[in-house]
């Protein structure tokens, strides 16, 4: 009964319901028919699609800054690479020089570009951040919302050349949604891109199994960066960093730069945002402008929050539960509402309600708790 | 010499204390040349946003004055408001009494919200706002679930013109046209001078009554008030003033007028007050010279470029009257116990709970207070606006409504009428000529358009962050000058003066 208990502490409500949920989902779909390895297929594809994204909550929750809403600015910087580097690649002709190797460089480059901006705007946040501590998530909303609202005026006046970018008949402005089927899209993870624009010997990296697709390219990545995460929390750097996050007067006795760790923690935070939605786009296919991803540091904060992340304490885990248990949620809910009830908004309202309301109970026990 | 520093250190200090609002000023009077729209075009339509967003501003004041900053809650506000609208609409009511119908429902549903609201930021002690923006979105959901899968999925609703064809969900946008568009506007003066002369009669016969019975004294202010109703009632049956009366918009030209002359015999009293007692100084100057300013305020509404503007933008004469009421409002219940225990509250949980206030019971009613106000707002809002867009008529009201109050001058823990007023006339200013200045400026209408979301954004974010920083560095200032426990109580005690 004890044991119970305590498992029962550990795992708090709000992830009970939802791990049932799911797994009533998961039950409710196969009973109706639907095919398990398609189920999982499409798990896996949305679970990979946001970790990066959630990953990036880790660095920002160890180092103290709480719940990075401002992962957005991540996320901007991470578009006006790709963006950038689809352009490159498509003045200097790459397609016609390197052939398959032209959506490697595109992708490579929007990576590398992306880390860059986010680098830089990452330390400026995180200087901001430190000068407004204790109310860091009030701030990093706004900062998020105002970078996004900023970021729709530059897509609007970037005159481009690539048409896969701009508007057909508008000298300047960017489109609202642009298709990567010609650059980088589903390089690691869709089995046709993969099988007809890839040599042999990397075909490995997507393929089906009967109705299983397995995006091994996608899992390497995504798993070498639980890793690098995973790791850097092990070296003194990361260790310096977790304490700061935890105690900061116990940290500053011991001669640790508080507030330099908060920026280390914040960039980090910020560039893993750029390299989330670079990868985001390249599963989901499309480069998402404007404001598709101003709420997108929300489901990173309630997936990270279901997987059982505190304002305070975060680990990989949390990220890899988290995502799991709310993507699987939104992908398992559609089918299965769609069968019975014929509501098709109903899996987004599930959404906007199970996201929010598991940040609001995050942050009611906290701030409750520390009274 | 001295006399010179001095004006200069105050105008400095009045430069900085209203940078916000200065600096937003000039953007808005670049757009308008800019945009080189016609006055009578930008006018109106400041005029027309002032009539369908200052309640809803004006019910942001009170929170802040009881220590819970910006309400990010308000939407919840809004959602009680259409809720009630929703099934106003769908039983076929209309026009007054509809709008009465509207109120009497959303009220008791917007306080329990309020009460609920208050609850919770209880718990959450110096984390209401991200608390409120995070439960505006949570509430968002609940809104969706009940309008788009429970309306017609599980409560049985049949009515083709507001359902999904299907038959679950409420339809995108429902037309307020022929029920409740203009109910509040459309009220005719006469009725409105009619309908209050009969309450103030009511209450002066009751006053009167208690008197009587020896358990209260009537004033002679009561007395005075109630003879000014009778008079304004009694001239309200002369044809000509009955004519001008029962129409129910009033020209901007003539609101102005009757402002000014009411102004000049206040002044003038004041004057006359001050030459009976033999007073000296300003109190003789200051009315001589309002007075010349009214006179001169008087005169320009005859340069016909000003004339031309005045006599197009018509104003609706209840929604006014509303916003005066709720500016009073404001303005008087700091004045009683309750005002007094939340400013109190506002300015120091500690202290107040030294001096025995319930600080959670006064800070609950502040929510609840607010949350009905908004939905009133809300009300107000969409029967003007006249199509009540389902499920975006509240997505933006509370970040609006801030950006608003923010851009007038107010901040985390002060707020103002007057601030609100002002920043309701410059952000709409804005959001009016920005499109057609973007159009000038970069050929596009659309980064104009981008450009005041920005904004609207932008000056909360800002705001916010000089807030924090400012709270940090006192807790920072206390932290090395006391033992660092007391750095934790300081943050929830904000600065006396601001």
């Amino acid at each position: 009964m004890k044991t119970l208990k305590t498992f029962y502490d550990n795992i708090g409500l709000p992830r009970l319901i939802i791990g049932v949920f799911f797994i009533l989902l998961v039950i409710s779909s196969i009973l109706l028919g639907f095919s398990p390895a398609a189920l999982v297929s499409d798990v896996l594809r949305r679970w990979l699609m946001y970790g990066t994204l959630v990953l990036a909550m880790v660095p920002g929750i160890q180092s103290g800054i709480g719940l990075n809403f401002g992962v957005s600015l991540g996320i901007s910087s991470g578009l006006l690479g790709a963006v950038l580097a689809m352009e490159i690649s498509f003045i200097s002709g790459w397609d016609a020089s390197m052939g398959a190797g032209a959506p490697w460089m595109t992708l490579l480059l929007a990576l590398a570009l992306g880390v860059v901006f986010a680098a830089a705007l990452g330390t400026i946040y995180g200087m901001l951040l430190n000068r407004v501590k204790g109310s860091e998530m009030t701030v990093s909303t706004y900062v998020g919302f105002s970078v996004i609202a900023f970021m729709n005026i530059v897509w609007l006046s970037l005159a481009f050349k690539n048409g896969e970018l701009r508007w057909p008949l508008q000298g300047q402005g960017l489109r609202n949604t642009a298709s990567l089927a010609g650059s980088f899209g589903g390089l690691l993870s869709n089995p046709d891109v993969v099988q007809a624009t890839q040599p042999k010997w990397l075909q490995w990296l997507a393929f089906r199994v009967g109705d299983l697709t397995v995006p091994i390219g996608l899992i390497l990545v995504f798993g070498l960066l639980c890793f690098l995460v995973w790791l850097f929390f092990r070296t003194k750097m990361g260790i310096a960093m977790s304490g700061a996050g935890e105690n900061q007067l116990f940290t500053t006795s011991s001669g640790i730069n508080v507030d330099r760790k908060r920026i280390q923690g914040t960039a980090i935070s910020t560039m893993l945002g750029a390299v989330g939605i670079i990868l985001y786009a390249q599963t989901y296919g499309f480069l998402q402008l404007y404001n598709a991803p101003l709420m997108m540091g929300f489901a990173s904060v309630a997936s990270i929050l279901i997987g059982g992340a505190t304002v305070h304490r975060a680990n990989i885990s949390n990220v890899l539960i988290g995502t799991l248990l709310f993507q699987g949620i939104l992908v398992t809910a559609l089918p299965v509402v769609n069968k019975v009830v014929e509501i098709g908004a109903l899996p987004e309202v599930l959404r906007i309600i199970i996201s929010n309301g598991i940040i609001l109970y995050a942050l009611s026990k906290t701030k409750g708790g520390n009274q | 010499m001295n006399q010179k520093t001095r004006i200069f250190k105050s105008l400095g200090s009045f430069l900085f204390d209203n940078k916000v609002m200065i600096a937003f000023a000039i953007i808005c009077f670049g757009a308008i040349l800019l945009s080189g729209s016609p006055m009578t075009f930008i006018v109106d339509g400041v005029f027309t946003r002032i009539t369908r967003n200052t309640f809803t501003v004006l019910a942001l004041i009170i929170p802040v004055v009881a220590g819970l900053g910006l309400n990010f809650g308000i939407v919840i506000g809004a959602i009680a408001a259409q809720i009630a609208v929703f099934w106003v609409v769908y039983w076929g009511f209309g026009g007054t009494g509809g709008m009465g119908l509207a109120v009497l429902i959303a009220s008791p549903i917007a306080a329990f919200f309020g009460y609920l609201v208050g609850k919770l930021f209880n718990r959450m002690k110096g984390a209401e706002m991200i608390a409120g923006l995070i439960l505006g979105f949570f509430a968002d959901g609940l809104y969706q679930l009940l309008f788009l899968v429970l309306i017609g999925g599980v409560i049985p609703v049949n009515n083709p013109k507001l359902i999904i064809s299907h038959g679950v969900g409420v339809k995108n946008t429902i037309d307020l046209t022929g029920n409740l568009k203009y109910s509040i506007d459309a009220v005719r003066m006469v009725d409105i001078v009619t309908v209050f002369f009969y309450v103030i009669l009511a209450v002066t016969l009751v006053k009167l009554i208690l008197h009587l019975l020896k358990k209260s004294k009537i004033t002679r202010d009561d007395l005075i008030l109630f003879g000014i109703t009778a008079l304004a009632f009694g001239i309200s049956y002369i044809p000509v003033v009955e004519r001008f009366l029962s129409t129910d918009r009033l020209a901007l030209l003539n609101a102005f007028t009757a402002v000014l002359i009411v102004l000049t015999i206040i002044q003038i009293v004041k004057l006359i007050q001050a030459i009976v007692e033999k007073k000296q100084g300003s109190a003789v100057i200051k009315p001589i010279v309002l007075l010349l300013v009214y006179g001169v305020l008087y005169a320009l509404t005859y340069v016909p470029a000003i004339e031309e503007v005045m006599l197009f933008v018509k104003l609706p004469v209840l929604p006014f009257l509303l916003i005066a009421g709720l500016c009073w409002f404001n303005q008087k219940i700091l004045s009683t116990r309750l005002g007094q225990n939340m400013r109190t509250v506002g300015q120091s949980l500690s202290v107040a709970s030294a001096s025995g206030i319930d600080a959670d019971k006064t800070r609950v009613l502040a929510m609840v207070i607010s949350t009905v106000l908004a939905c009133w707002g809300q009300l107000i809002f969409l029967q003007n606006i006249g199509t009540f867009s389902t499920y975006g008529a509240h997505t933006q009201i509370a970040q609006f409504a801030i950006a608003a109050l923010l851009v007038g001058g107010a901040s985390v823990q002060k707020a103002t009428n007057k601030q609100a007023i002002i920043g309701v006339i410059l952000f709409h200013t804005l959001f009016i000529v920005a499109p057609q200045a973007g159009k000038v400026l970069f050929n596009n209408a659309q980064v104009g358009e981008y450009f005041r979301v920005f904004v609207s954004y932008g000056v909360i974010a800002l705001s916010l962050a000089m807030h924090a920083w400012k709270k940090f560095r006192k807790s920072e200032m206390s932290e090395t000058s006391a033992m660092p426990s007391q750095a934790v109580a300081s943050q929830d005690a904000p600065e006396g003066t601001n």
